[in-house]
């Protein structure tokens, strides 16, 4: 039984969902703005998540499309109709929160079923539906313990039941997998996947994972202190990241500080040096980068390819090899100490001389800017 | 344990495990060198308290004129205008208890999420404690006397001028004046300790702020309500100077603790002061073991729900 096959939810209050809009939305704590002028938006049917380090304002975007913080500036829109002012209470959003936010002194059973009780769902339902939510998230065992008998990760998912149990149109998740193993991860994420397009859900899912993020949004927005840094389909971040700040979170492992050496007659043709690393790159012709620029190189350990002769070909020696069963991941470093990463199913010995190199279309050149906001722990 | 036992050797149970070290065995009945923390208050209270308590629970069974060992305890019962103290302690005390926690739950509620003037109202809510009852009870002598400042407000809006002082009232002023600061310390920690995001996630799924309250917060506030009630009330018990400066010591306000001082220092009659002290505590003891029944029955575990 899932939830899904549930007679009408109490939570589609004006089922006509079309879109929630975040327009100019600032939110500063005293001195400091946690949003800056942030658009963001909803549309039926979609699920965005939202991307970015740590501090750089998601869980904040959320709590205020919820109507848990006041607005610095801005407003909020649900079809047309402006929200800021309507209590969190009325705005019927499934809310997962990053701390979980159990109810300590209740049931798991009775946390899964407050939403319900607060919609005056008769006993008998609440209860069934409560014992659905539950069994979607494999918690139905633990029912009648307290949010204090169960591990990180049961009360994380004790948590997703409870937002999905008053059956919401719009869902907000905030780190919702954070706390769960690597399997039950995925099995979580295909469980939230399914129900996303058994129930016609709309949801913004923040995460700090890459793959989870590609593997479930329909779109992508990315937030960089407070500011929108990109927003596009999964595909379009993924392989046209817009900085290199958003390629360091797309799994941009091979981020190379490097100089232009020449910019071709077209200009998305650039030929860029680093050390001994001589590499044929594109870029963005609206980045205006000139010979001389200080650039930043992104390529994927995946678009490095060993033993091709062609362009970017470089020598290198393999250095550290990581088994992650299909294949091999490689750190491998140039003559001159340019560090590489690649990925391979080749066999290759730490030790072994390779020769390396990366179609020109994949090795991605930005403006130089401050490395440090790239978070080390974002590469896949 | 051996699966594959020698054909002939019997299967035995599994070898005896070597004991754990005495350390280990010790630690988890909670027993290691942290222990050393309990014995400051330990000691200070075993010797300051305990022992002159045992001291004087012996005493009291030995009246100054020897005979009948209950003859304290029956003395004072036997005379009604000692036994109306208990009443009339209770009947002081019970209420303070009541309007500390009443009045101070709200502030320490709200007190939890900043607002301008916050460190003002609590620096103004503190002042009383550090004040302490005499000084307070000398200082409502000037304000509520008839030519005090509360009288001419009245006086000029029309109200007859009102006895404030030297009865029930004034102890009750003096006794609750103290108890409110007192009560919102401790509730501040209780209110303190409940998430603010489990309020943000009963709202998000539907709670009106009235739901929020009686649902979540009150249930995570209760325990602290009667920890708090239960001292204020133990602390109103053992009142004494506002009871005699502010109040009417020989009547309405003649509590438990004025008998007592009595027959110890007018009296010099220690057998007799230590029977009435007993009583006072006894009657202490069943309220905070009745109070603390009804807490152990209400959910007392975290009031957070999850990380962080
Ligand atoms: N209550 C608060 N008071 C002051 N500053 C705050 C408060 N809450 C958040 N901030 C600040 O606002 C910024 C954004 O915080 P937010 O919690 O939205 O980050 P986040 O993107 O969710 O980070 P994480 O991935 O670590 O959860 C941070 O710089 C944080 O320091
Ligand atoms: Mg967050």
């Amino acid at each position: 039984m899932s939830v899904a096959e549930q007679t009408t939810g109490a939570g589609t209050q004006g089922s006509t969902f079309g879109s929630l809009q975040m327009r100019q939305v600032s939110r500063w704590y005293g001195k400091t703005a946690a949003l800056t002028d942030l658009d963001l938006e909803l549309a039926h049917g979609e699920f965005v998540a939202l991307l970015g380090p740590s501090g750089c304002g998601k869980s904040t975007a959320l709590a205020c499309l919820a109507g848990l913080q006041p607005l610095t500036t801005g407003s909020i829109w649900r079809d047309g109709k402006r929200i800021d002012s309507l209590p969190a209470d009325k705005r019927g959003f499934g809310m997962v929160f990053q701390s979980y936010a159990l109810f300590p002194h209740l049931t798991v059973a009775r946390n899964v079923e407050f939403g319900l009780s607060m919609r005056k769902v008769p006993r008998a339902e609440r209860r069934r539906r409560a014992q659905a939510a539950l069994d979607l998230v494999q918690l139905a065992d633990h029912a009648g313990k307290l949010p204090s008998q169960l591990s990180g990760g049961q009360q994380q998912r004790v948590a997703i039941a409870r937002a999905l149990a008053i059956d919401p149109e719009i869902v907000l998740m905030d780190e919702p997998l954070s706390n769960l193993d690597a399997a039950l991860r995925i099995e979580m994420r295909t469980e939230i996947k399914r129900l996303y397009q058994e129930r016609e859900l709309s949801v913004l899912y923040v995460t700090h994972d890459q793959e989870e993020a590609l593997s479930l949004a329909t779109r992508l927005v990315v937030l960089r202190g407070g500011r929108l840094e990109q927003s596009g389909t999964p595909e379009q971040v993924y392989t046209q990241p817009a900085s290199a700040y958003v390629a360091g979170f797309m799994g941009y492992r091979n981020m190379i500080s490097a100089r232009v050496e020449q910019v071709e007659s077209d200009p998305r043709r650039v030929c860029v040096v680093a050390g001994d690393l001589w590499l044929q790159g594109t870029a963005d012709p609206a980045a205006g980068l000139r010979a001389g620029s200080e650039v930043m190189v992104a390529i994927r350990p995946e678009d490095i390819v060993p033993g091709r002769a062609g362009v970017n070909d470089v020598p290198a020696l393999a250095e550290v090899v990581e088994y992650h069963g299909r294949e091999l991941a490689v750190r491998a470093r140039t003559e001159r100490g340019v560090v590489l990463h690649f990925r391979t199913e080749k066999p290759v010995a730490a030790g072994a001389r390779v020769t390396l190199g990366a179609p020109e279309e994949r090795v991605l050149v930005f403006p130089a800017e401050g490395r440090a906001e790239v978070p080390d722990d974002a590469h896949g | 344990m051996t699966l594959t036992a020698e054909p002939g050797t019997p299967a035995t149970t599994a070898p005896p495990r070597p004991p754990q070290p005495l350390r280990h065995r010790l630690a988890e009945r909670g027993v290691d060198w942290t222990l050393l923390l309990i014995l400051p208050a330990v000691l200070i209270i075993g010797a300051l308290f305990v022992y002159p308590f045992l001291y004087g629970l012996s005493i009291s069974f030995q009246p100054l004129e020897g005979g009948d060992p209950l003859a304290n305890y029956t003395d004072f019962f036997g005379d009604p205008y000692l036994r109306d103290s208990i009443w009339k302690t209770l009947r002081l005390a019970v209420p303070v208890a009541v309007l500390s926690v009443a009045a101070a739950a709200p502030l320490a509620f709200r007190m939890r999420r900043d607002f301008p003037g916050r460190r003002i109202v609590t620096l103004v809510v503190l002042l009383p404690l550090t004040f302490g009852s005499v000084l307070i009870a000398q200082g409502m002598t000037q304000v509520f006397s008839p030519t005090g400042w509360t009288n001419l407000l009245l006086t000029s809006l029309g109200v007859p001028q009102q006895q404030f002082i030297y009865n029930y009232t004034g102890t009750f002023i003096a006794t609750t004046l103290v108890s409110i600061p007192f009560a919102f310390v401790m509730l501040m920690g209780f209110f303190g300790g409940i998430d603010r995001s489990i309020e943000d996630a009963a709202a998000t799924l539907g709670a009106s702020r009235a739901a929020r309250f009686w649902r979540i917060i009150m249930p995570l506030a209760v325990p602290g309500l009667i920890t708090a009630f239960t001292l204020c009330l133990v602390e109103a018990f053992a009142v004494f100077p506002s009871a005699i400066l502010v109040g009417q010591p020989d009547n309405a306000t003649h509590v438990l603790t004025l008998p007592i001082y009595q027959a110890a220092s007018q009296r010099s009659d220690y057998p007799a002061a230590a029977a009435i002290a007993v009583v006072m505590t006894v009657l202490e003891l069943v309220i905070l073991g009745v109070l603390m029944l009804l807490r152990n029955r209400l959910y007392r575990g975290p009031a957070t729900g999850g990380k962080g």
